[in-house]
């Protein structure tokens, strides 16, 4: 009974997981430009790995290979901004055009 | 000397957490000797400081990762809401905010945050300028209301800034 419960959680968190990162795909093809584009992959490393390591958690119980994911985890979040911020600032830097704003390069741009 | 002793004492946890063996001397005793060793390399190149291994931000790091994670998962649905609804009403926006964080750790740790959210990507940092990209006009209010940067001060200096 308890089995069942946990996989049917476990299974909840993997298939909330699976629609991020399929969400964030969506985004990269949609989105206009570098820029917006970045913010839908970023959904792909924060909610999408965060649910499928989460779901993969509760599989493998309270055991070294949860406690394994939950290191995975930890070292997405402390890397994907970095990678992040380093493709920002390079496409910045290269002067691509945001999209939305009239100016050669995004300095100095207006706030909402 | 108090920072190397617990750099070694979290690698040497690593070290067991990963390898899963407690009863191998062989196994237990390179550990301690791939342990002593970086932390002799580490303290000859002088990185065991505040920045490289920040203890003193253990008891508010518990505090805040929680709040932070909470954070994302609430970006991580109003992005994909711009991103599934047919009109994709997105409004994206450069502009600059002034970080109130005193040091560059502080900066580090409140630069990863607006990154890590989704929404916002920190693109430029010059001193306390922070040149941020938003995908809507909300996500950027939400940088300019200044809540995240509040919580990474106090988490920076518990002491100065009263909550």
């Amino acid at each position: 009974m308890t089995t069942t419960l946990l996989d049917v959680i476990s299974w909840a968190f993997l298939l909330i997981g699976g629609a991020s990162v399929i969400i964030g795909t969506l985004g990269i093809l949609r989105l206009p430009d570098v820029y917006t584009r970045m913010h839908a992959a970023s959904i792909t490393d924060t909610l999408g790995a965060g649910m499928i390591v989460a779901g993969l958690a509760i599989q493998g119980g309270f055991s070294l290979v949860s406690a394994k994911l939950f290191l995975i985890f930890v070292f997405l979040l402390f890397t994907s901004p970095v990678s992040t911020h380093a493709l920002a600032k390079a496409a910045l830097t290269a002067g691509v055009t945001p999209a939305g704003t009239d100016r050669k390069s995004g300095k100095g741009a207006e706030a909402p | 000397m108090l920072r190397s002793l617990s750099l070694g004492a979290v690698l040497f946890a690593t070290w067991l957490l990963l390898s899963g063996f407690y009863d191998d001397p062989l196994l237990l005793g390179l550990g301690v000797v791939s342990t002593v060793l970086v932390v002799y390399i580490a303290h000859r190149m002088d990185v065991i400081d505040h920045e490289g291994h920040p203890v003193q931000l253990s008891f508010g790091g518990v505090m805040y990762w929680p709040w932070l994670l909470w954070e994302i998962v609430k970006s991580n649905i109003g992005v994909a809401k711009v991103i599934l609804s047919p009109s994709m009403p997105a409004t994206p926006v450069f502009f600059k905010i002034k970080s109130s964080q005193k040091t560059d750790l502080g900066r580090t740790i409140y630069a990863n945050s607006i990154t890590l959210t989704p929404g916002t990507i920190t693109v430029a940092i010059d001193g306390e300028d922070f040149l941020i990209h938003a995908l809507t006009r909300e996500g950027a209010k939400g940088v300019m209301s200044g809540k995240m940067d509040r919580k990474v001060s106090r988490l920076e200096a518990p002491s100065e800034t009263p909550a």
